[in-house]
């Protein structure tokens, strides 16, 4: 090392364990399915056109579960139904049922904020909120309640260093997050998610709007997650769905409106399709 | 290097033409304003130079026609009435803003927009009117003399109101939908993702507004003039009656003469280096905040 004294402490107070997710603490292994979102024939409807029909599926804890499926086919509406996020579109009617841990998300007596603390969601778009790095994740840890400092700051931390961002930014964590490159606000939106410390994250196509070199550090950071959190991640690279999902949800649109044709373990759905829709679409011929 | 600036790099006789018009109107816009600059300068200028301008401070009243100068009670009586206004403006404008965005059905909020654009389309002159015939007369009521600050301070109001309003709406309008998603998922109520996203990311362009208001406070002569009182002294309660700078213009220039006129001249720069002060201090607030607004 030639670097001069006072610049390699600097590093070495940023770059200590880069990365520190600890030991396993919760959840059985994905050989071991114990379901956390049960989902029981949900249909949605945007107005008169029907978005979903009849989806039927369960999602197992500590597991990463991809969807996969041609544009259309009612993917992200999926996703967004997972956590009331179609709440917000106006128009939209849900039929069916959605049980996270045995309570269900459609009743009345939910209380949907408390529902997403719990529930993470990651957007295609990286969208950091025009505040600094810090406000960034600050600002939804006050909105629940965590406002003593040091716990604000010790999470704030935390959360970086488990998506590796901690060591790009620690020294500028009150610079605008708008500053940082598109990958690195993608890691940050994941680490403002797993701030609140959520037990599932859903992901929609998140790599898709980065670079190829932001999107393997994003994709390695998924894989990372696997077994703390339950993952939920649609995306459109069957490369990557084979890569780190445990499971496998395969939709396509059926008369107009999407349905699930087939769910299994990722490696069944890859090697041994048993609809000939999945077939056609994992091997490129259709979608 | 490419200099678009300079040499919009085409050949075509459109682009050129474009150029040259939009040159001469450029020019001709910043020539109109150096030369009201110039023109409040030179008439200003025996004022400035013959009298002391300490005397506009230190001189013992406002009464021209004995050589006496002080323009001090006007800029109080100014700045006071503009303070209040804003102060009052500012959170009603604020309100109905938020009111319009993120709290109002649609069935509401158009037509409630409709009333606030209509309330900017009403001229100052029946502001004061309608100051001086119903206002002045309920203040009385409740503390003569009627004609006064607070008097002066509601009309102002109710002036830049639509403003302040119209202005943060669509400050407010123009946040990507994705801010408010992103709050949602993550859980935040409505008052925390308006207090948290919303306010900040829309910032910039509330301020803008604030600052817009505040310069038309400052100018306005019609409506103050009518329900001030436009007694030259430095207000000491909020029924005292008040001149504004703008005010003692329209009311003097008739009949001023010599040094008299020329001050009345000086009336008009001070007031322009408060309009200037305010653009200068929303600049800064600008270049301060840069780093959270830009790019967004």
């Amino acid at each position: 090392m030639t670097s001069n004294p006072a610049q390699s402490t600097q590093i070495n107070r940023c770059c200590d364990n880069a990365f520190t997710l600890g030991p396993l603490q919760t959840g059985p292994a994905c050989c071991d399915p114990e379901p956390v979102i049960q989902v029981k024939n949900l249909s949605l409807q945007y107005g008169t056109k029907t978005a979903l029909e009849n989806v039927t599926l369960d999602i197992y804890r500590g597991c990463i579960t991809a969807l996969i499926g041609p544009s259309g086919c009612g993917k992200t509406s999926f996703l967004s139904a997972l956590n009331r996020l179609i709440d917000l579109i106006p128009g939209c009617k849900v039929q069916g049922r959605i049980l996270i841990d045995g309570n269900d998300i459609y009743d009345a007596a939910c209380d949907v904020q408390a529902l997403r603390r719990q529930i993470g969601m990651v957007f295609q778009k990286p969208v950091p909120f025009p505040l600094s790095i810090r406000r960034n994740i600050a600002l939804p840890l006050h909105e629940h309640g965590i406002k003593q400092r040091a716990e604000v700051e010790a999470i704030i931390e935390q959360v970086l260093r488990d998506v590796g961002l901690w060591h790009e930014v620690c020294d500028r964590l009150d610079t605008a997050a708008h500053s940082l490159s598109g990958g690195q606000q993608q890691r940050l939106c994941i680490a403002r998610a797993l701030a609140l410390s959520p037990q599932i994250l859903l992901m929609d196509e998140p790599c898709s709007a980065l670079d190829p070199i932001a999107s393997g550090v994003v994709e390695d950071l998924i894989s990372r997650l696997r077994g703390r959190y339950t993952i939920v991640i649609v995306t459109h690279n069957l490369a990557q769905a084979r890569r780190i999902a445990n499971y496998a949800a395969v939709f396509w649109v059926k008369e107009r409106a999407g349905e699930l044709v087939e769910f299994g373990q990722c490696q069944h759905i890859f090697e041994t399709p048993a609809h000939e829709l999945t077939a056609s679409y994992i091997n490129g011929i259709r979608g | 290097m490419i200099w678009s600036k300079r040499n919009i790099l085409s050949h075509s006789v459109t682009d050129k033409l474009v150029q040259w018009v939009l040159r001469f109107g450029a020019v001709i816009a910043a020539l109109v304003m150096l030369l009201i600059l110039f023109f409040l300068l030179r008439e200003s200028w025996p004022a400035m130079f013959q009298l002391a301008p300490a005397r506009f401070l230190l001189d013992a009243s406002w009464h021209p026609l004995e050589a006496s100068y002080n323009l001090m009670p006007m800029l109080s009586g100014t700045v006071l009435a503009s303070i209040g206004a804003l102060l009052l403006a500012i959170p009603l404008g604020l309100a109905s803003a938020l009111f319009i965005v993120f709290y109002a059905s649609a069935h509401l909020a158009t037509p409630y927009k409709r009333l606030i654009e209509l309330l900017a389309g009403i001229p100052s002159v029946v502001f004061g009117f309608w100051g001086l015939t119903t206002l002045v007369p309920l203040i009385t009521q409740w503390h003569p003399p009627g004609a006064s600050l607070l008097a002066a301070i509601l009309v102002l109001a109710l002036m830049i109101l639509p403003t302040i309003t119209l202005t943060a709406f669509s400050a407010l309008q123009a946040i990507p939908d994705e801010f408010l998603q992103n709050a949602a998922a993550l859980g935040m109520s409505r008052w925390g993702m308006i207090y948290g996203v919303a306010l900040p990311a829309a910032q910039t362009g509330i301020v803008a507004g604030i600052i817009l208001a505040a310069g038309r406070a400052l100018g306005e002569t019609m409506a103050v003039l009518m329900v001030a009182g436009n007694v030259v002294q430095h207000p000491t309660t909020l029924f005292d009656p008040i001149r504004t700078l703008a005010a003692n213009i329209a009311l003097e220039m008739a009949y001023a003469m010599g040094d008299h006129r020329a001050v009345l001249f000086v009336t008009g720069l001070l007031l322009m280096l408060l309009v200037m002060l305010l653009a200068a201090t929303a600049g800064w607030l600008r270049r301060n905040n840069q780093d959270w607004s830009s790019s967004a």
